[in-house]
């Protein structure tokens, strides 16, 4: 009866490092996201960074540009915009991207960081495995500038004074 | 000594000026009908404040200094120069608006560096500008690449003789046609041309590239401008790497090489004299400029292995080289890279390139084939006359559209513009390490500002130093204008306050 216990305790105590190490190795690095790196670091370190896999998030903006069964989408942070190619599939999430009438949606991107890809032409591109959108974008009011408009009138009753004085000086 | 300017001086060059900045304020429409269709209304106001501002400043100087009489070579040199101070200070007005410049200085920055066709920029937040503001950027590139006088030369101006003189003063100094106003004309008609040309062949590889139809032919227009007028902005802050194509690559390099082409060329091509490109002195120094500095290029690239495929040294190394050599200033890399990830070797390569610069009478800037084409040439004819008998007559033929002697003149007037170009690179280097910056970096900044390049290493950003900016703000003014008319405002200024 003990012995099989101290087996039992054994086959226990196995499972239970199989499940930590599972969690650990596998489940953690979904769960808890790894820091992003700004594109800042990814450019000016882009030797270190070669060929690793990276987080990196930041604004889509411009176009998604469909090349067949992959796209390209360019993400932008504070420090500058990088390409992300990346399955098809994997844009039908993305709904804004960043122009002077919207707000991009905000994403973050896991993938292998290249600083001279060779798939690429020798691009500095990001080859995403996965993106998850972080916060969505949307479209931007545009609010007509009042102190603007204002003084486009002052300036034109100015412009037709100057031009009524031209007309009557050679009159 | 030194005579004050007269008063008849001063209204000569204030009545020009201001005919030319009612030209300027008239290109504002543009942006104005695009602000329109594209529904931006705070972009649209931004433009209609900058044409007022334009307008009456334009008829207040026409008004007050009116003369009938023409412009004396000095005064045509000073329309020029002062002309383009102008347009600086009143094509940033609408920029600094949108909210996108951090200072009226960098506003400043980005409109001498369109107009003078550079392409260094310190616009904050790109990616969000507005379709009026992007456009203007390019438009500035392709109203300074053909010249903004020329523009008042070809629409508001009729039989002036002095027009000749402000042709010159705008670095052109070759006529196409008997009449410099016919001339000016040409060059928009066949710049007009190459533009529907050029935005219709980026568009459509924009499309296949997968952009959307109406932002595809609003790049492709964009590009096209900036490519042809050799300036290097791009509306997306990634410049040609936001792209990611290859095709899209080949049509801008094809432009680029068009606009670095001279005009009298283009024109005896449109003519049918097809062999000329092949004799040409200036196509044929840049061929071998171009192959010799790609091999130092490409050798240095291959020292750290960065590019190992032909493709990619291509794409990269090739790329950059040809933007440097004209002028252009389009990236298909990060500028940080330059510095982080180039050998000096590569780097050295790339300033040379910039340093020479394309043709004469082409959007470009620099030192130019031609004089690179007189100076190997004169250097022949010195070494033959050393070792020639001393009797015997050495000439020297030069094939520039028609077969030209050398002359000792033509050599003298070469070099010292190749001494100013020289000078100026070193100046700005010197000042950019008085900052801090490593030699070769403020080299490579100062050529590209002085020589209207527009590649970067990363010194120009917002965060720059004034004094920095200014520096290449002169730079970028100076190189454009050829110095002659710069130098004589910088006389008249001297004589207004030193003269008798």
């Amino acid at each position: 009866m003990m012995r099989k216990s101290k087996l039992q305790i054994k086959i226990q105590n196995f499972k239970f490092l199989v499940v930590v190490f599972t969690f650990t190795f596998y489940f953690l690095p979904l769960v808890c996201f790894a820091q992003p790196i700004s594109s800042a670091e990814l450019i000016n370190n882009a030797k270190h960074y070669d060929g690793q896999t990276v987080v990196y998030e930041g604004e889509v903006i411009g176009d998604v540009m469909g090349r067949g069964a992959y796209s390209w989408i360019n993400v932008r942070d504070e420090g500058g915009a990088i390409g992300i190619w990346l399955r098809q599939d994997l844009t039908k999430d993305i709904l804004h991207a960043g122009s002077y009438k919207s707000q991009g949606d905000w994403i973050e991107i896991t993938g292998v960081f290249h600083r001279a890809c060779a798939q690429h032409g020798g691009d500095l591109d990001i080859h995403a495995q996965g993106i998850r959108q972080i916060s969505p974008g949307r479209q931007r009011l545009e609010k007509m500038n009042l102190s603007k408009r204002n003084l486009v009138f002052i300036l034109l009753g100015v412009l037709c004074l100057v031009l009524i004085l031209k007309q009557l000086k050679r009159v | 000594m030194i005579l004050k300017p007269r008063l008849d001086d001063i209204k000569g060059i204030g009545y020009y000026v201001g005919k030319i900045i009612l030209g300027l304020g008239l290109t504002m429409l543009i942006p104005i009908i695009i602000g329109l269709a594209s529904g931006e209304v705070n972009p649209t106001l931004d433009f209609l404040l900058g044409m007022e501002i334009a307008f009456i400043s334009g008829l207040l100087l026409t008004k007050l200094c009116y003369t009938k009489k023409d412009l004396t070579w000095m005064q045509g040199m000073i329309v020029v120069s002062l002309s383009w101070l102008v347009a600086m200070v009143l094509g940033a007005i609408p920029l600094y608006l949108s909210g996108h410049w951090k200072s009226y200085l960098d506003a400043c920055f980005d409109a001498m560096s369109g107009f003078a066709t550079t392409g260094l920029t310190l616009v904050q937040d790109l990616d969000h500008l507005s379709f009026t503001h992007n456009l203007w950027r390019h438009l500035i590139m392709f109203i300074g690449g053909q010249g903004i006088v020329i523009i008042a030369l070809s629409f508001f101006m009729q039989g002036i003789a002095g027009a000749f003189t402000m042709y010159v003063g705008e670095a052109r100094n070759e006529k196409l046609l008997p009449n410099v106003i016919h001339t000016s004309r040409f060059i928009w008609l066949v710049s007009i041309v190459y533009l529907a040309l050029g935005t219709v062949a980026l568009g459509v590889v924009g499309i296949l590239n997968g952009m959307k139809y109406p932002n595809a032919f609003f790049h492709g227009a964009c590009i096209f401008m900036a490519a042809f007028d050799t300036g290097g902005f791009a509306p997306q802050s990634q410049n040609m790497l936001y792209y990611h194509s290859f095709a899209f690559e080949l049509v801008t390099m094809i432009i680029m090489v068009l606009g670095a082409i001279n005009f009298k060329l283009h024109y005896h091509l449109w003519m049918g004299n097809r062999k000329e490109i092949f004799k040409n002195i200036e196509t044929t120094t840049f061929l071998i400029t171009v192959t010799i500095l790609f091999f130092i290029t490409a050798f240095g690239l291959r020292q750290i292995g960065i590019y190992p495929k032909i493709i990619m040294l291509f794409r990269k190394g090739f790329y950059q080289l040809l933007s440097a050599h004209t002028g252009t200033g389009y990236m298909t890399i990060h500028p940080q890279q330059l510095i982080n990830e180039w050998s000096s070797l590569a780097v050295v390569g790339i300033i040379i390139a910039m340093a020479l610069g394309g043709s004469v009478s082409s959007t470009t800037g620099a030192i130019k084939m031609l004089r690179v084409g007189v100076i190997f040439k004169a250097l022949i004819q010195d070494i033959k006359r050393i070792m020639l008998p001393e009797r015997a007559v050495v000439v020297q033929k030069l094939h520039h559209i028609k077969e030209v002697f050398l002359k000792d003149e033509q050599v003298r007037s070469v070099c010292l513009i190749t001494l100013a170009y020289l000078l100026l690179y070193i100046l700005g280097a010197i000042v950019g390490m008085f900052f801090g910056h490593p030699f070769l970096n403020a080299l490579f900044e100062s050529t590209s500002a002085s020589a209207n390049v527009g590649l970067s290493c990363g010194i120009t950003n917002v965060n720059m130093p004034t004094v920095l900016k200014l520096t290449y703000i002169f730079q970028m003014w100076a190189g454009r204008l050829e110095f002659i008319s710069v130098f004589t405002l910088i006389g008249f200024l001297v004589a207004a306050i030193r003269g008798r």
